[in-house]
């Protein structure tokens, strides 16, 4: 490798997505993580493993169980395939999620990135999308009571709900019109837009400019930094941090088997029934809140706060510190400690009491259980939030940042309580209590 | 002269205007069928329900035969028969209302409990314990010449149990 390489200056049409040189700054591994790298160094994956699993997959619902048991007990590296596809799924979601994480917590979504946020949120959806319906394709019994119950909390959202979800189920109940729809959408609606949004995706990027380049903790530029060639400064990391993913997730595969229970039984529920883990937060949510405000009211505050967040900024923040400054990075540990002290200790709390639903019996559940609480929530949002601007005497964007690490902590702590903590029931009890659960489930389907 | 020209010119202008309106316009109509189309073609198709089987009329079984303050399962039509103790029927659905478990019914405890989220239902499909929101679902139910027929393509949504919705042979 040879350091003193020239940058090219002819065209090359794949410039349009990726650098011809780039600032010596940004290829630190800390910087970015390499994990918008990662991400589609995945969809990759993806496609070719979903590929070799359409030769073999059979979206009629009375043979798709049995061709997936026949890829994995008949299939020279049926298995294997398969393990990739559904380990490389899930890691896709936790990847694409950090990649968003990574980008607000250096700021580089606002300006010109601010359309570039935007795609983003579109691609994570596509990602949701997509293993949401993948979920259902095995037809055995985790996937069909999930998507069942993931189908029924669209029954809330007052006057669409019920013809949204026909029309996502192609009738009342999960049936081969569902299969197909789910089927249709994972192969092709979400590959074609992904094909579309990708692209766009890394040439906004380069747009702006390269990724968003780093600044001294108090704001200052560094010195300016030489330009690399890409080739081969950039070119090698990456290919190295691809390989290594690579192998991590063959890794993977090889000794963790993708789930498959017994074959799907609409007349038999299992105990307790989960949605998929990433949508965990959202039925953990469902245990606290009237479900008109758990999947309903809440999700559309997160999703218009997610949208409107590039607005929110003050003009002289450029981007490129990590948490903003050394009192973001105070303000941020402060709202990190109250979320994960604060959430679980209300978790139990209303494990053991209902206590609205118990002082005011007389009054709709949807104010005690709904509004009541929502109000509530809210009104410690705005009081911590003023609480961090008095206490660390914050910028806006502190405070900003504050609530944001506030919520998403929140999220994880609920997320993490609906995968490791509801056993049968959906009692709260010890993650290997859970386990222990499981099991049995396994055994008696 | 020149006020000729600039006057047809103005003319022109506006003319091309309103055809780009038009145009646009038209696009937007266009847009707009295309939507609905997609819409229509995705529409769920009505189940053709045959008798016997859900989303038919499913003949129960003689009245009498049942027994007081009994549930009966209904596979193929997916439902409860249900009979209160003063001989009053009832078709249960055997969806929870929370978020579309299947429910069985637990004879030693006398209720229908569900096991995705532990909601829990009277005979008469009350809610007992939350989360449930509200009772079961009910069938359209009738008797003819003693026989329980039960509409599985009807079903009622209801806020709270009420006689009327009981049906006496």
């Amino acid at each position: 490798m040879t350091n003193n390489r020239k940058i090219p200056k002819k065209r090359n049409f794949l410039y349009h997505i990726h650098p011809p040189s780039i600032s010596e700054n940004v290829l630190r591994p800390t910087h970015t993580w390499g994990l918008g790298g990662s991400a589609l160094v995945l969809v990759l994956m993806q496609v070719i493993t979903g590929i070799l699993l359409l030769f073999v997959y059979s979206s009629e619902m009375s043979k798709a169980y049995d061709s997936i048991r026949m890829l994995q007990q008949e299939v020279l590296f049926g298995r294997l395939i398969r393990n990739l596809h559904h380990w490389g799924a899930n890691l896709l979601i936790v990847i694409v999620f950090f990649h968003m994480l990574r980008v607000f917590f250096t700021g580089a979504y606002h300006n010109q990135r601010n359309t570039n946020w935007w795609i983003g949120l579109g691609l994570f959806l596509c990602v949701m999308i997509s293993n949401f319906t993948g979920y259902l394709l095995p037809m055995d019994q985790l996937s069909f009571w999930a998507i069942t119950i993931c189908a029924s909390m669209f029954e809330y959202i007052p006057y669409v709900g019920q013809p949204v979800r026909e029309m996502i189920l192609g009738g009342p109940d999960i049936s081969q019109a569902t299969l197909s729809n789910f089927y249709a959408i994972h192969i092709a609606l979400v590959p074609v837009a992904l094909m579309i949004l990708l692209p766009f995706h890394f040439w906004r990027v380069r747009k702006a400019g390269g990724v968003v380049e780093p600044v001294g903790l108090n704001g200052k530029d560094e010195e300016k930094q030489k330009k690399l060639a890409t080739v081969p400064h950039l070119v090698t990391r990456e290919v190295t941090a691809a390989l290594v993913l690579i192998a991590g997730l063959m890794i993977v595969s090889v000794f963790m088997n993708a789930p498959l229970y017994g074959q799907a039984n609409p007349g038999l529920s299992p105990n307790p029934t989960k949605a998929p883990w990433y949508f965990s937060g959202l039925q953990e949510l469902l245990q606290h809140f009237h479900p008109f405000f758990a999947v309903f009211i809440i999700p559309l505050f997160l999703v218009l706060w997610l949208t409107y967040l590039p607005f929110l900024k003050s003009a002289n923040s450029g981007g490129g510190t990590w948490f903003l400054s050394a009192n973001g990075r105070k303000t941020g540990i402060a709202a990190l400690c109250t979320s994960l002290t604060l959430i679980p200790l209300m978790i139990i709390a209303d494990e053991h009491a209902s206590l609205f639903l118990y002082w005011f019996p007389e009054i709709s559940p949807t104010v005690t259980d709904g509004v009541i609480p929502f109000v509530l929530v809210l009104a410690f949002i705005l009081f911590f939030y003023g609480w961090i601007k008095r206490r660390f005497t914050a910028t806006t964007d502190e405070c900003i940042q504050a609530i944001c690490i506030f919520l998403l902590v929140t999220f994880m702590v609920l997320t993490i309580a609906g995968i490791w903590f509801r056993g049968s029931g959906m009692a709260l009890c010890w993650p290997w209590e859970v386990s222990i659960n499981e099991i049995a489930t396994i055994k008696r389907l | 002269m020149t006020d000729k020209k600039e006057k047809i010119e103005k003319t022109t202008e506006s003319r091309r205007g309103f055809l780009k309106k038009i145009w646009i316009g038209l696009g937007f109509v266009a847009l707009a069928e295309i939507v609905g189309v997609i819409f229509a073609y995705l529409k769920p198709r009505k189940q053709q329900g045959k008798d016997e089987s859900f989303g038919g009329v499913v003949t129960a079984g003689v009245g009498n035969d049942f027994k007081n303050d009994s549930v009966t399962a209904f596979r193929r039509g997916q439902f409860y028969l249900v009979r209160l103790e003063d001989g009053g029927f009832l078709a249960l659905s055997r969806k929870c209302t929370h978020l579309g478990c299947t429910v069985p019914w637990v004879e030693s405890e006398k209720q229908f409990k569900c096991p995705c989220h532990s909601s829990s239902f009277n005979i008469k499909g009350e809610v007992l314990q939350s989360p449930a929101p509200r009772p079961l679902d009910i069938f359209d139910l009738f008797i003819e010449n003693g026989v329980v027929k039960v509409n599985t393509n009807k079903k009622i949504k209801r806020s709270r149990f009420e006689t009327s919705q009981v049906v006496y042979s």
